[in-house]
């Protein structure tokens, strides 16, 4: 029997990895008028498989000692810098109308998100009444 | 919860665009303001900006990053010297010195600050919007 651990199954996940993405482009568009700063962001897709084959799998390394280094990161997402289209003479890279794309189609997903949540748990709530 | 780091990010890049506001209209007030000495004059200034990397951070790739004002330079390009023997302000040779203010390019920094700010004032609406939502989940 599936337990309530996972109720929400990967949209949890998911929800995590939408708003640390909303982190990073939020840095990108404060830093649009900053020399030498590099435009970056998440794959979203790989994070979230990697992120979910952590946590069905159990397969990461457990930390015995308190002086053990975490395998990998488990709270904070691999970020990547972004291949610049048109880099500025000053070495910034933040092109901010894409950015500004990117962070509003993230907000949108983000949303998205919250309303597949927002179903789960109007189903377990039906079903918790019985009605 | 990292979603409130984004108003802290979006929050001080609204301080530098400001202070570059700022700055502008220090600089366009000023564009006429003469002296009779090159030292005396007032020199157009511009801020620096910089990514704020060096936060007490334990995680090993930093993923939220704001700005900071680093400082604010003088521009080094030469000052206008006018002949106006009758100006008050005139030294013995007759010589008045105006700022190193070039209009143009302020009017154009004016315009990318304030756009850029608008820009990081979307960014705090949209995550006030998003987190709202995500509080009142499942109700």
């Amino acid at each position: 029997m599936p337990s309530l651990d996972n109720a929400l199954g990967i949209h949890e996940l998911a929800l995590r990895l939408r708003s640390q993405r909303m982190e990073v482009l939020s840095s990108n568009l404060a830093n649009a008028d900053t020399p030498n700063y590099k435009a970056r962001d998440i794959d979203f897709q790989a994070q979230l498989q990697q992120a979910a084959g952590r946590s069905t799998d159990g397969t990461a390394l457990q930390r015995t000692h308190s002086g053990h280094l975490p395998s990998s990161d488990s709270s904070g997402a691999q970020t990547m810098y972004r291949n610049p289209m048109q880099p500025a003479i000053d070495g910034n890279t933040v092109d901010s109308h894409v950015e500004k794309g990117k962070f509003m189609e993230n907000a949108l997903q983000y949303q998205a998100t919250l309303q597949f949540i927002d179903g789960r748990i109007q189903t377990l709530r039906k079903a918790i009444r019985g009605d | 919860m990292s979603m409130f780091k984004v108003f802290d990010v979006a929050g001080s890049a609204l301080s530098a665009q400001s202070v570059r506001l700022n700055v502008t209209a220090s600089n366009m007030a000023n564009a006429n303001s003469v002296s009779s000495s090159e030292g005396e004059t007032y020199r157009a200034r511009q801020p620096v900006f910089a990514a704020m990397l060096d936060q007490a951070t334990s995680t090993t790739q930093q993923q939220s990053v704001g700005v900071q004002i680093k400082g604010v330079v003088e521009s080094q390009a030469p000052l206008q010297q006018q002949y106006s023997p009758d100006h008050p302000m005139a030294n013995e040779d007759g010589y008045i010195f105006l700022p190193n203010v070039n209009m143009v390019e302020e009017m154009a920094n004016m315009i990318s600050a304030s756009r850029s700010y608008q820009s990081n004032v979307e960014v705090i609406n949209t995550a006030k919007q998003l987190m709202m939502r995500t509080l009142s989940m499942g109700q």
